[in-house]
């Protein structure tokens, strides 16, 4: 037991770690708050253009979607921070990250709003057109609304992905949650800040798995 | 007109040198075999895991519903790398070695097995009640009646949801890089910085679009075929 405590939840590596730790939270919010809401602006663009009227469009969108569906992020985030200095750009770790993202999470949010889209029936849409709304209006007044609403389950699942995917920014060094605490762990060789790490994404993201479970098992039973 | 032929030709030299990609074409194959094998391997532990947790909650005891909900609720906020790091470097401390393989393997696991069994505990719940009862009331027990009627309605419900959390965590295998196992993304940038040439790269890029854009392709189907039968 004393063993455990000792490599585990070490008390004076807490308060070593502590301050590191911190500004290393503090770097995740700030890489959530910037990569969430590109994410789904991305995503719903790539949505919205997969409801074009010309055939081409909508295939590039799925095109797009499916390719970057099928590269797992990290392998995305690395070949954009190794690979693209080969080309003569070289890009900071953050804007790497953010690019990253935008391709990734964009593709997944497309989906989700593309499902939700498809779920307003057509009948809303011609309503609303035969009111004398413009088309602009009709999908945000009217179609995107219930869209929303109907894939909201959906819409928190993706956004707690991504609120978890930005502990892959610590392997291109970028100083945030994960990153710091790897750092602590290497200097103290003792797994506390690593735990203290887990601890607070556990804070952090506790509550929305909370939430995701909540509506996720009225929407099925719904169905 | 000179100067950008010679920058395509760098472009060329740098993305796509033919004998940089023969050499190390071998070892990203490795990588592919291994990532194929350790995905494999995950999904199916893990859904069996899965299964077994929801299954167990169905019979509403206490104690074990309360530990399967707070495991499922830790799998499922913390970031798998975390999780893995933890594994890798903490277990040594108290005298547990795992390979980087097996901190991968354990977590990519538990991750699935908490996300599978929130979506089968899902489906359990979403079958009518009428079912339940009528099960009953043939003379089944509480197990038969889970086993024979209820779990084969409460799969099919839950088939669309599963299929993408199981590949997306199937996705996950390249976070093993992180702890040293030589899958795709491990061979390529070792590669890459053995090389110093971004070949390899584009190779591991390639072998990626192979494994999981006919796996992303299936995911669609599966989506559209249960939709199409649940109207």
């Amino acid at each position: 037991m004393e063993f455990i405590l000792q490599n585990f939840f070490n008390w004076d590596i807490v308060t070593q770690a502590w301050p590191l730790l911190l500004r290393g939270f503090g770097m995740t919010l700030i890489l959530m708050a910037a990569v969430i809401p590109v994410g789904c602006i991305g995503g719903l663009t790539v949505a919205l253009l997969g409801q074009s009227r010309f055939r081409a469009v909508r295939w590039m969108t799925i095109i797009y979607v499916d390719f970057f569906r099928a590269f797992p992020p990290l392998v995305l985030l690395i070949f954009i921070y190794a690979g693209l200095p080969f080309a003569g750009i070289d890009l900071p770790a953050i804007v790497s990250v953010c690019l990253a993202f935008l391709l990734n999470s964009s593709a997944y949010y497309g989906e989700v709003f593309r499902a939700g889209i498809e779920s307003v029936g057509t009948g809303q849409a011609e309503a609303a057109r035969s009111t004398g709304l413009s088309g602009f209006q009709t999908t945000t007044y009217v179609v995107l609304p219930q869209a929303i609403r109907n894939v909201l389950p959906d819409l928190v699942s993706n956004t707690l992905e991504v609120a978890k995917l930005t502990s892959l920014a610590s392997v291109v060094a970028l100083p945030e949650l994960l990153y710091s605490a790897d750092m602590a762990r290497s200097v103290t060789f003792n797994a506390t800040p690593i735990v203290m790490a887990a601890v607070l994404y556990l804070v952090l993201l506790w509550p929305l798995v909370r939430l995701l479970s909540r509506i996720e098992h009225g929407s099925m039973s719904s169905r | 007109m000179n100067a950008e032929i010679t920058q395509w030709d760098r472009f060329l030299a740098s993305f796509f040198d033919l004998a940089v990609m023969q050499k190390y074409l071998p070892n990203i194959v490795d990588g592919f075999l291994l990532t194929c094998h350790l995905a494999i391997l995950i999904v199916i532990s893990g859904l069996a895991l899965g299964l077994i947790l929801a299954v167990i909650r169905a019979y509403e005891f206490w104690l074990t519903s309360w530990l399967i909900v707070v495991f499922a609720d830790v799998m499922r906020a913390l970031p798998p790398l975390v999780f893995i790091l933890l594994l890798y470097f903490g277990l040594p401390g108290v005298g547990l070695n795992l390979s980087g393989y097996a901190a991968t393997y354990v977590t990519l696991t538990l991750v699935l097995a908490a996300f599978s069994e929130e979506i089968f505990r899902a489906g359990i719940l979403a079958t009518p009640k009428g079912q339940w009862e009528a099960a009953r009331s043939t003379g089944l027990g509480f197990g038969q009646s889970l086993a024979y009627v209820i779990m084969p309605q409460a799969i099919r419900m839950t088939v669309p949801p599963l299929t993408n959390r199981t590949i997306a965590i199937a996705k996950n295998t390249a976070l093993g890089t992180v702890v040293g196992v030589g899958e795709i993304l491990n061979q390529a940038t070792t590669g890459q910085s053995f090389s110093g040439n971004a070949s390899p790269l584009v190779l591991g890029a390639l072998a990626y679009l192979i494994l999981f854009i006919p796996v992303v392709i299936f995911g669609r189907w599966v989506e559209t075929r249960f939709a199409w039968r649940r109207t």
